[in-house]
């Protein structure tokens, strides 16, 4: 009777009336997540300064704004606030011989600190009354749009870089790195060049959702690694059953922001279901283990030596 | 064209596992100089390679090629004048990317890499010309994933890219080791016909001792960080594997016998 009387009280109207907020969101989540696939799958470096250069290009967005720098100004220098952090990861890593999982939480433990100091707190506010922001849940639809917008031409400059001799040789590094000393390529400037243009793309995502949410926090980078490696890993799924073999590299980066966008449907979706929101991070890290695990069990269930072996009875029965 | 100085290399020093590898290597390599390397394990054999490509710093000595010092160059510097092709066919090519990528990667050893195009039309067609020559049929699949080619298809791949730049000096680390016998000769007849087309200054290490005799015409011996037997000219081409044993034998002080040694 409970059950019952549980779905009764979903409204189906309220899940669709959330829609819309969940795809901004996603869109600009997923811009993050062009940045994480450059580190995750081009570089095979994972990068955890994410979790702090997100927020930074938040703060550094939102007080530039509050000071009466227009929008877009104010984006650039998130940008650029991203590619130091990328900047210092990258030293640490190539010239200090730290290890790219700790140099990067090195930095973003560092930038927990820098964002206070920006913050000159833990959050600020920024009006979208009195500001004229680029997007704002005020107005859902125009924030789709633009977003859409952001990530298109993103994904046209990443298609176009990541094509050209420069792009190739970060790509190359990441791949084989013994193979691209032996071409001549110097894997130390690439992995900082990378490391670089995905913080700098995260932190211009940082900035777009302090600007739609209203504010900036010092926990709003929190998780964004599994976030951004949710996105990454759905649109790999997805893109690979719709495309297969056809998959090329704009596919792949439009699948990348797709799956920024299901990954909020889908917390759209328990939210409606009414889980409590302290189950949220236990959620995205249960979407992440599933679409991770998924390619390798699909892959199982073609090849195992449990199917082995039961051929193997089959044959000589 | 290559000159060792003198090269010694200690690894782990200090350690219970200090090695000398490189007890004072000097060689002078002339132009067009094609020499096959043979020893036993651990003789320093691809110590000597890694040393000339600049994996890591030597500790005394010198290298130069073509003339110019190489000794304090890193290796991605060095890569302007040398070509490679390791043991390990995962090793010499870039999975994940195509065939013509990957040749365009080469193209570009020793040069800047900007922001134009990775692969040009001109130059593709040029890859399906060279690739053409290989005669695996590669030339129709160019844009196809590294990856999936056979060892012995990315071992010529990756002969072909360490080629496509004329580089001053050829290394080949075993390169043939890993295939089977079929593939491994149709692999060295390629290297054979690349080396003579272009006039290349070579070194092939080698297990298999009459490819070491057959090959080249120069042949020197390792043994414990040291060559000690250098043969060229009408000596080479007349040298015989029997004869190669009896005289590793004398000169490592081994017993006759054990040619396991050099081939193992």
């Amino acid at each position: 009777m409970d059950i019952l009387a549980y779905f009764a009280s979903l409204n189906p109207l309220n899940l669709f009336a959330s829609l819309p907020g969940n795809v901004a969101q996603g869109v600009i989540w997923g811009v993050m997540a062009l940045g994480v696939f450059i580190t995750y799958r081009l570089l095979d470096f994972a990068d955890l300064t994410v979790d702090g250069s997100f927020a930074t290009g938040g703060a550094v967005t939102v007080v530039l704004i509050l000071a009466g720098a227009p929008a877009p100004v104010a984006l650039l220098a998130a940008i650029v606030s991203g590619i130091l952090a990328g900047l210092v990861t990258g030293l640490l890593h190539t010239r200090l011989g730290i290890p790219g999982i700790l140099a990067g939480i090195l930095t973003q433990i560092s930038l927990w600190s820098v964002n206070l100091l920006i913050l000159d707190g833990a959050n600020k506010a920024v009006n979208v009354d009195k500001y004229t922001l680029i997007v704002s849940l005020r107005n859902v639809g125009s924030s789709i749009i633009t977003a859409l917008c952001f990530a298109a031409v993103l994904i046209m400059l990443l298609y176009w870089y990541f094509g050209t001799e420069q792009g190739s040789a970060i790509r190359a590094t990441g791949c084989n790195p013994h193979m691209s000393k032996a071409q001549g390529i110097n894997i130390d400037t690439m992995k900082v060049l990378a490391l670089c243009i995905s913080n700098g793309l995260v932190a211009l995502s940082g900035g777009l959702m302090a600007q739609y949410q209203g504010f900036a926090d010092i926990k709003m980078g929190q998780g964004s690694i599994v976030i951004g490696l949710a996105a990454v890993i759905i649109g790999d799924v997805l893109g690979d059953a719709f495309f297969a073999k056809r998959m090329n590299f704009v596919i792949r980066f439009i699948f990348v922001v797709i799956g920024g966008v299901v990954y909020y449907l889908v917390v759209g979706l328990v939210m409606w279901l009414r889980m409590p929101t302290d189950l949220l991070k236990l959620l995205t890290a249960v979407i992440v283990a599933i679409f991770l695990a998924v390619p390798y069990l699909r892959g199982k269930a073609r090849n195992s030596f449990k199917l082995a072996g039961k051929r193997g009875v089959r044959e000589n029965a | 064209m290559l000159e060792l100085c003198d090269v010694k290399k200690t690894f782990n020093p200090g350690t219970v596992n200090e090695k000398q590898a490189l007890c004072g290597v000097s060689i002078h390599l002339n132009e067009g100089d094609f020499v096959t390397v043979i020893g036993g394990n651990g003789a320093g054999k691809s110590t000597m390679l890694n040393a000339i490509a600049g994996v890591w710093p030597i500790d005394e000595g010198l290298i130069s090629i073509g003339g110019i010092n190489v000794t304090a160059m890193p290796e991605h510097v060095r890569a302007q004048h040398i070509g490679r092709v390791f043991q390990d066919p995962m090793m010499g090519t870039a999975a994940n990317m195509c065939i013509d990528e990957n040749l365009a990667l080469a193209y570009r050893r020793g040069q800047k890499r900007g922001l134009c195009w990775g692969v040009s039309k001109a130059e593709r067609e040029r890859y399906r010309d060279e690739l053409k020559i290989l005669g695996l049929g590669l030339e129709t699949r160019m844009s196809v994933k590294v990856g999936l080619l056979s060892g012995g298809q990315r071992q010529a791949l990756t002969l072909l890219m360490a080629t496509l730049q004329k580089p001053k000096l050829l290394l080949l680390d075993e390169h043939t080791a890993a295939l089977d016998p079929a593939t491994a000769a149709k692999v060295l007849e390629i290297s054979d016909r690349i080396v003579e087309e272009n006039r290349l200054t070579t070194m092939m290490i080698t297990h298999n001792m009459s490819d070491a005799i057959r090959h080249g015409n120069r042949l020197i011996m390792m043994n414990e960080g040291k060559i000690i037997l250098d043969i060229s000219g009408e000596e080479k081409k007349r040298l015989t594997k029997a004869e190669l044993i009896s005289k590793f034998a004398e000169l490592a002080g081994v017993q006759e016998e054990t040619d396991e040694v050099l081939l193992s």
